[in-house]
């Protein structure tokens, strides 16, 4: 790349790498021809795909594209209820009695089957939600599978996770997850649920069915014994009729705040467990002490990872302000380089938004901070003419009080303010509803401690953000919900203990 | 399958001493070697002991490994130590799942020579069976006893603390002697999840297993040097283990007081971690546990400061 130097330099600018030079990079796109994908999914109830008692169906499309992949089937009332029938019945008179090591060797052979199928996984993710295809290959799809593969191996080792207690099982799980990491959700739910001995019921989200329907297949093949667990697609009625449903045990939700809190509501009285991962604006804290260039990098990654749909994303940076300059200048110029576009090439950094909706809810946002004082930048990047797409976007000048600052976008938007103290960061940083994840950059180990300790939110990362592990719960701190998913935390919310 | 070992069953064939013939075809015997780094070599003593059944059947030439193959495959372990460690815990759990993979499908192959050495038809498939079962539980530990046995300890100090284990190093092994697969592969098990590197001397009257799991090692992505197998003679091997200066920890499993009393003064010399499984019955669920895995670990603390934990006032 060439760089063009200010021999004459009036400010303290160091040499700036120059973009706008011609080069462009080939398409890379991943093929699409080794993936299957039927034209009509139903329901998976039972261990098999039965037609919808609704007889509706719904289209998914693809968001890169606004061409429809296939029809799902839409589950009401009676669907839900059968599937709470078949997951109870396979629990009473399988799951629940089958040696927990036998357990184990159905979900490690779950973990497998994704794992020798991942590029399918990945490529039919992409095109599904929208997300580029280096993250869905390389994040989502292994994710996923490892995240089988830690659990299966907790199913028969449940004693050792809560001395001094004989943990059970709670029985029939009712799971409703999102739309922007749709395999991986669905693995984060039905691993623990499975290694704890429950039997499920699934519903994915209604613009990104279909890895989940490809796990349906998975699991299908993988001879687990039929109704241990049951995917259901539909819209927010489905995922009601689940949370109403009587003989449903746990109800675990990942979505927003505002659904979060009607499930609390219902779930009032009945003997229902619940977990609840919910909506965060985290706070992404840069000291003036920091490794700028790894923190760019960090900031980058941690409010455009994913088009920003992403609970934990560090849609909140605050940056010290003696390094103010310096950060926001390395920060729009990385802006400029990130390429957004195809979902399924490989070097598209940002892909497609993942719904029409969410596109139109993004854009109110910036228009919202713009007519509230701050100051946008936008990326000068092209994008396609079709589909879904949002040029990556951050605001400066932005107070606390503005709602950029306070309510979560779940999209490419970042929202800067500046600090001064330690104590102000902090004060700034945990005012919010919301509870989920923080990051802090900076080189002083004592220092990463004391903010670490002073987050109030449930996971902070430090020199770096938005890792995950199978091994490392996950969730938030106030309304961001309750409960962990992940690591031995993440199994105390499938058992009675 | 099943006639194969029925057919095996009356034509012990080892040694070159065929005692009954039911196929014209010639069988290909199995040369039984040592597992060192990743290779198969034969003992560098060029010896040899014919362990026989019950029946007085010779089972196969097997290498009476020496002093000197024991210190070539310390160096081989010491060597893949730091890789094996340092691999992610994951990784390992997905590795031991491979051997267990691996065993499963040649569960012919370990039923046979289970018969041949003395187990009923019933027994041995059960044997092969717990074998892949232990497999899978210690791969499942693997990335899950450290959040056991690690912990986050409240100091009463700006610091914030924490105390995780981390594999002791190379570990020398007797197997248990009373089975060919079942102790051996309890002994392996927690060990190498844990990150250690190893020697196992195989039971000295039941060997065939070892030498046969050894080629299933090979083929699980387990790296050289992590586990190394030798045949011989404990009685002869013991000292050597036992008194070798880069051996971190000895696990023993006879119920011999003499040989325990000697061990544990000769461990002295380089205060190696001794461990002792003599009243382990391999067979039940007793035979497994994170605790076998805690056996070869240390417990590492760090200390780190915390600014101004009482949050009273910025440091500027």
């Amino acid at each position: 790349m060439p760089i063009k130097t200010k021999t004459k330099s009036k400010s303290n600018h160091t040499p700036k790498l120059k973009f706008n030079t011609g080069w462009e990079y080939a398409p890379a796109p991943e093929s699409k021809s080794h993936i299957k994908l039927k034209d009509q999914y139903d329901l998976f109830i039972g261990g098999k795909f039965v037609k919808p008692q609704s007889g509706r169906y719904f289209d998914t499309i693809n968001p890169a594209t606004e061409e429809k992949l296939a029809s799902v089937a839409e589950a009401n009332t009676t669907d839900v209820d059968r599937a709470v029938k078949a997951a109870r019945q396979a629990y009473e008179k399988v799951w629940k009695k089958m040696p927990a090591a036998e357990r184990a060797k159905y979900i490690f052979r779950i973990s497998r089957m994704i794992q020798e199928r991942a590029r399918e996984f990945a490529v039919i993710e992409s095109m599904d939600g929208g997300k580029p295809i280096k993250e869905s290959r390389d994040v989502d799809v292994p994710l996923a599978a490892n995240h089988f593969f830690y659990y299966a191996g907790w199913a028969d080792k449940l004693e050792y996770a809560f001395p001094n207690r004989i943990p059970s099982s709670l029985g029939v799980a009712g799971q409703i997850i999102p739309w922007n990491f749709p395999l991986l959700m669905a693995a984060w739910k039905i691993a623990p649920a499975l290694a704890a001995g429950n039997t499920v019921v699934l519903k994915p989200a209604e613009t990104t069915p279909l890895t989940a329907l490809k796990l349906a297949e998975v699991i299908q093949e993988s001879g687990l014994p039929e109704g241990v667990v049951n995917i259901i697609t539909g819209f927010g009625a489905t995922g009601a009729d689940m949370v109403y449903h009587p003989d449903i045990d746990k109800i675990a939700f990942t979505g927003s705040t505002e659904v979060g809190k009607i499930i609390q509501k219902a779930v009032a009285g009945t003997n229902k467990k619940v977990t609840l991962e919910l909506g965060g604006k985290a706070a992404n804290i840069i000291f003036d002490d920091a490794p700028i260039d790894q923190a760019v990098e960090g900031i980058i990654n941690g409010i455009y990872f994913n088009q920003g749909h992403v609970c934990c994303a560090g849609s909140r940076l605050f940056v010290q302000e003696s390094v103010y300059n310096i950060v926001l200048r390395k920060l729009k110029d990385r802006i400029e380089t990130l390429i957004v576009g195809d979902p399924l090439d490989k070097n598209t950094d940002i892909g497609a938004i993942n719904s029409q909706g969410q596109l139109e809810s993004i854009r109110k946002y910036i228009s919202i901070g713009q007519k509230e004082g701050a100051e946008m930048f936008q990326s000068s990047c092209p994008i396609p003419k079709k589909g879904y797409f949002m040029r990556p976007t951050l605001f400066t000048n932005v107070s606390q009080s503005h709602r950029i600052a306070q309510e979560e976008i779940f999209g490419p938007v970042l929202a800067i303010q500046t600090f001064r103290t330690d104590d102000e960061v902090i004060e700034k940083a945990n005012n919010t509803p919301y509870g989920l994840s923080a990051g802090v950059w900076t080189d002083k180990g004592s220092k990463i401690f004391n903010i670490t300790t002073k987050m109030r939110a449930g996971v902070v990362w430090a020199n770096t953000y938005n890792k995950f592990d199978p091994t490392s719960p996950f969730g938030g701190y106030k309304e961001s919900g309750y409960g962990r998913e992940g690591g031995l935390h993440g199994l105390s919310a499938y058992l009675k203990i | 399958m099943d006639k194969t070992i029925a057919k095996n069953k009356t034509s012990f064939s080892t040694n070159g001493q065929t005692t009954k013939k039911t196929s014209k075809r010639v069988d290909v015997l199995k040369t039984y070697k040592n597992y060192i780094g990743g290779q198969f070599p034969r003992t560098e003593s060029g010896r040899y002991y014919v362990p026989t059944n019950a029946h007085g059947e010779q089972l196969a030439n097997i290498c009476l490994s020496s002093r000197k193959d024991f210190r070539d495959s310390v160096v081989a372990a010491r060597g893949a130590f730091k890789g094996w460690a340092g691999r992610a815990a994951f990784n390992r759990g997905q590795i031991l799942y491979r051997i267990a993979e691996m065993l499963e499908g040649r569960k012919a192959q370990f039923i046979e020579e289970l018969i041949k050495q003395d187990s009923t038809k019933s027994n041995a498939q059960k044997e092969v069976n717990l074998a892949i079962d232990r497999l899978v539980y210690y791969a499942g530990w693997c990335d899950k006893y450290q959040q056991l046995f690690g912990t986050v300890n409240p100091v009463a100090s700006s610091h914030f603390n924490f105390s995780v284990p981390e594999p002791t190093g190379v570990v020398a092994a007797i197997a248990p002697q009373d089975t060919s697969l079942i102790g051996l592969v309890s002994i392996i098990g927690p060990a190498i999840a844990g990150g250690n590197t190893m020697i196992i001397l195989a039971s000295e009257n039941k060997p065939l297993c070892a030498v046969s799991f050894a080629e299933v090692l090979n083929s699980s992505d387990l790296p050289g040097g992590v586990v190394n197998i030798l045949t011989g003679k404990p009685g002869e091997l013991v000292t050597h283990f036992v008194t070798h200066m880069d051996v971190n920890s000895i696990i023993y499993c006879e119920p011999d007081p003499q040989t325990q009393k000697d061990i544990q003064e000769k461990s002295a010399i380089n205060v190696k971690r001794v461990h002792f499984h003599s009243s382990v019955n391999w067979f039940t669920n007793k035979g497994q546990s994170p605790y076998f895995i805690l056996d070869t670990q240390e417990i590492k603390t760090t200390w780190h400061p915390i600014e101004n934990i009482g949050g009273g006032g910025s440091k500027y």
